[in-house]
């Protein structure tokens, strides 16, 4: 209602007003106005003049709301004893449902306590207006009825239990000891009813009102309401519904849900110029402008995902629970629970501390359960952390010339697929400065498969790490990736693990001191730190001891964001990823430097500079690291395969099988064609299978308007296609492409 | 899966193991348990099936997605 008064739509304001209050000229004069205590511009100003724009729909809206309508007739008669709000609110809600009503007043007016209010405050001819309702809905009301089981009363209640189904008692705030109603009765003879049902211990009788209210001060709202909660009960009790169900919340109670009103400016409420007569329109309009609109957006203010999807987490979670249990039909939110970066921002943010992160991981582990996991999304990705567990890059070694370790390192997958030579320069110098042998683990932790919902695979990740761990005598586990950290730390808990940085911090830069780094960079903290205080102030010393003066982003330290990897959200939905990438790098002007090789990627492939801090500590083959373009999937595999060769060979003196085979004949692939490969998520090792195996079987397509062979196959799920020539210099790749159906 | 109104004329594709030009033919499609018929250029000596990019990152991507939401 506010917000229509707010754009000038008195009409519709009171169209919502009289949708939900049957009486509106009465309670917009009437109402004590309690929600006004418990309004948010409180802490920002005064209330929102709630009651006073209500007054000002009735009096100044151009178009009256039509009366409402009933509901087919049901065949079921209630008596309603007593005209007051209370009864006249039941009788109207009941008679909305098809109920015949009948209302029974013992003076003869309606309105009961109401008519002790001056003509000033409420007029004889607004309560006649508000009370056509009744006329208009059927309800027949006789006056000069008082009802009892006493002499003198002219209706016997015992005669209307009989003849009606259910009835409502309303008759005041007085005792009705003398009216021998022969119901239970509590404190000074007034009816004993239930708090929440307003039952009384006579089944088909309820009572409220001034029975319930007792002596209190005399609240048309309140009266309204008990009139609501009766006729609610009544309709159950004659439904055979549960009077109890689902009503925990009845009425007022406290929201969890959180409205910042943090930076909004203070304002007053709008006084009307001539306050008899109320809020002019223009008023009105204004004192509405100055709602808030409470809405509980803290989370969603922080996240492209929660953003995007054009709601809020209350609806996700039910939306999303919906698409859970959905038997037959379209889950239409699998890619919605696919898409979050589970970086658990929500929850740091949140008041109440939901984490949509721990809906979604269920979420996803339910439709893995199921067998319901779309089969595309994750598959690449879960390829990849097969490649990183592969004999192709694992690797477990105690130092060169050592039999034992108390250190492994264990530098993750992703360091080793975007800037090998740190892996190196970080293991020779822990190698250097940690006494007791530090040991080399090249691996994956199993971090994708626990976003992708694959717990199957995340167990046998974990088995393997905590079996290679035994193996290597127990060492102390140091990990450069924070995700690696969070698996150790958290699934296992007999690790001792430490962060590379807190370690770094600790031993101090390695020797000669790098160049001179830039003035000033801002930190960005990957997301999988979110917890770890401990290292966000390591790296900060860290960058200190080398001259750097990290600027703090506006979301940093246990409120930093995703870089559009966490919970492989850039492979559910690369949309998202971008937003997520495109807004944290316009977060300030300066370099960014951070300590996750997947964010820095992230980041510079989006054109903003980055650094990783071991750029800083250890150099970097380039002479700008900070605009070096991270590696495509095909070069990470390549990366961290080649890393595993040159530390065997360099470190160990041990020659992989197939190194100095010779080179098959070299494929030239354009970097439009490398672009259009990344984003089809197809690797050159794909590409080298088809020709290879084209080639061999002679199973290949002459397309004879171009020139050119175009050749296929399946290694498992994916069909791969690719459109190529041979010349002098080696096999040209004009196009690749892939699709999952099977064909034939 | 809807067959196209009228496909582009097809390249001139030939077999380079049967040598034989390619000819269109009704094939199956199948994604998680879904069979659709659908006319593409195969070859009539070993059965070789060509399925043209625009398909495979167009209709068939679309129909994979619907397929995996059911």
């Amino acid at each position: 209602m506010v917000e229509c008064v707010s754009k000038g739509d008195l009409s519709g304001g009171l169209a919502l007003f009289a949708s939900s209050i049957p009486f509106p000229r009465i309670i917009s004069r009437t109402c004590n106005r309690p929600c006004e205590n418990a309004c948010k511009r409180l802490e920002a100003g005064e209330s929102i003049q709630v009651n006073a724009l209500e007054r000002a729909c009735v009096d100044l809206a151009d178009k009256r709301p039509s009366p409402p309508r009933s509901l087919p007739r049901k065949g079921k008669r209630v008596a309603v004893v007593g005209a007051g709000l209370s009864g006249l609110t039941a009788a109207v809600d009941l008679a909305k449902k098809g109920y015949q009503v009948v209302v029974l007043e013992a003076s003869a007016r309606p309105g009961g306590r109401i008519h002790a209010l001056p003509e000033q405050v409420l007029s004889r001819q607004a309560l006649d207006a508000d009370f056509e309702v009744l006329q208009h809905l059927g309800v027949e009301v006789r006056y000069d009825s008082p009802v009892g089981n006493a002499e003198g009363s002219c209706v016997r209640f015992d005669a209307l239990t009989g003849d009606f189904d259910a009835v409502y008692l309303g008759p005041g705030p007085g005792s009705v000891d003398r009216l021998l109603l022969g119901l239970e009765l509590g404190a000074e003879g007034r009816i004993r009813l239930d708090p929440v049902t307003f039952a009384t211990s006579h089944p088909k009788v309820f009572a409220g009102g001034g029975q319930r209210q007792g002596a209190a001060a005399y609240s048309s709202i309140t009266s309204l309401q008990d009139g609501r909660y009766a006729a609610l009960s009544i309709d159950r009790f004659l439904q055979k519904a549960s009077l109890t169900g689902s009503r925990e919340q009845q009425g007022s109670y406290s929201s969890r849900l959180f409205t910042s009103t943090k930076g909004v400016e203070p304002l007053p409420a709008i006084r009307p110029a001539d306050p008899p007569r109320g809020y002019t329109q223009a008023e009105a309009e204004e004192e509405a402008r100055r709602c808030l609109s409470c809405q509980c957006l803290e989370c969603v203010k922080a996240c492209e995902y929660l953003a995007h999807y054009g709601s809020y987490p209350k609806r996700y979670v039910r939306q999303i629970y919906n698409n859970d249990c959905i038997v037959m039909g379209a889950r239409t939110l699998n890619r919605m629970v696919n898409s979050c970066a589970l970086c658990g921002l929500c929850e740091a943010i949140c008041p109440e501390k939901l984490s949509m992160g721990e809906v979604v991981r269920e979420a996803r582990q339910s439709l893995v359960a199921k067998g319901k996991m779309p089969p595309s999304t994750h598959e690449f990705a879960l390829r990849d952390m097969a490649f990183s567990r592969s004999e192709h890059f694992a690797l477990v070694r105690h130092a060169p010339h050592r039999d034992s370790s108390a250190t492994i390192f264990f530098p993750g997958c992703q360091l080793g697929a975007s800037s090998p030579e740190h892996v190196l320069r970080v293991y020779e110098h822990l190698r250097e400065k940690v006494d007791g042998g530090v040991g080399l683990h090249l691996g994956c932790c199993g971090a994708p498969a626990d976003w992708a919902g694959r717990q199957d695979l995340f167990r046998e990740a974990l088995d393997e790490l905590a079996g290679t761990w035994k193996r290597m005598g127990s060492p102390r586990v140091i990990t450069a990736c924070s995700s690696c950290y969070e698996v150790f730390k958290h699934e296992l808990p007999g690790v001792e693990v430490e962060s590379l940085w807190t370690l770094l911090a600790r031993l101090g830069p390695p020797r000669p001191m790098p160049a001179a780094a830039p003035r000033a960079l801002a930190i960005h903290d990957p997301c999988t730190t979110r917890s770890h205080g401990d290292v966000h102030d390591a790296v900060r010393r860290i960058l200190t001891a080398l001259g750097v003066r990290a600027e703090e982003l506006p979301y940093s330290r246990e409120l930093t964001t995703c870089c559009g990897y966490g919970g492989l959200q850039s492979f559910a939905n690369p949309e998202i990823a971008d937003k997520t990438v495109l807004r944290r790098i316009a977060e300030s002007e300066l370099d960014y430097v951070t300590y996750c090789a997947m964010c820095r990627d992230s980041f510079s492939a989006k054109g903003k500079r980055t650094l990783h801090v071991l750029d800083l500590l250890f150099g970097a083959a380039e002479a700008d690291p900070a605009s070096r373009k991270g590696p495509t999937f095909s070069q990470r595999h390549e990366n961290r395969a080649r890393l595993k060769t040159r530390l065997l060979r360099e470190l160990w003196g041990e020659q992989v099988n197939g190194e100095g085979d010779p080179t098959p004949m070299p494929l030239i692939v354009s970097p439009e064609v490398q672009a259009l490969m990344e984003k089809r998520m197809i690797l050159l090792e794909d590409v080298e299978r088809v020709i290879a195996r084209a080639e061999a079987s002679g199973e290949k397509i002459e397309d004879r308007t171009t020139g050119h062979l175009v050749a296929s196959h399946r290694p498992v799920n994916v069909t791969y296609w690719v459109e190529y020539s041979v010349d002098a210099s080696g096999i040209v790749i004009h196009n690749a492409y892939s699709h999952r159906m099977e064909v034939g | 899966m809807s067959q196209n109104a009228s496909p582009p004329a097809p390249p001139d594709l030939v077999c380079a193991r049967c040598e034989q030009p390619m000819v269109m033919a009704k094939v199956t499609v199948t994604y998680l348990g879904h069979k659709f018929p659908y006319d593409l250029l195969n070859c009539p000596g070993c059965g070789k099936v060509h399925v043209p990019e625009a398909l495979a990152t167009g209709k068939m991507l679309e129909v994979e997605q619907l397929l995996e939401d059911k």
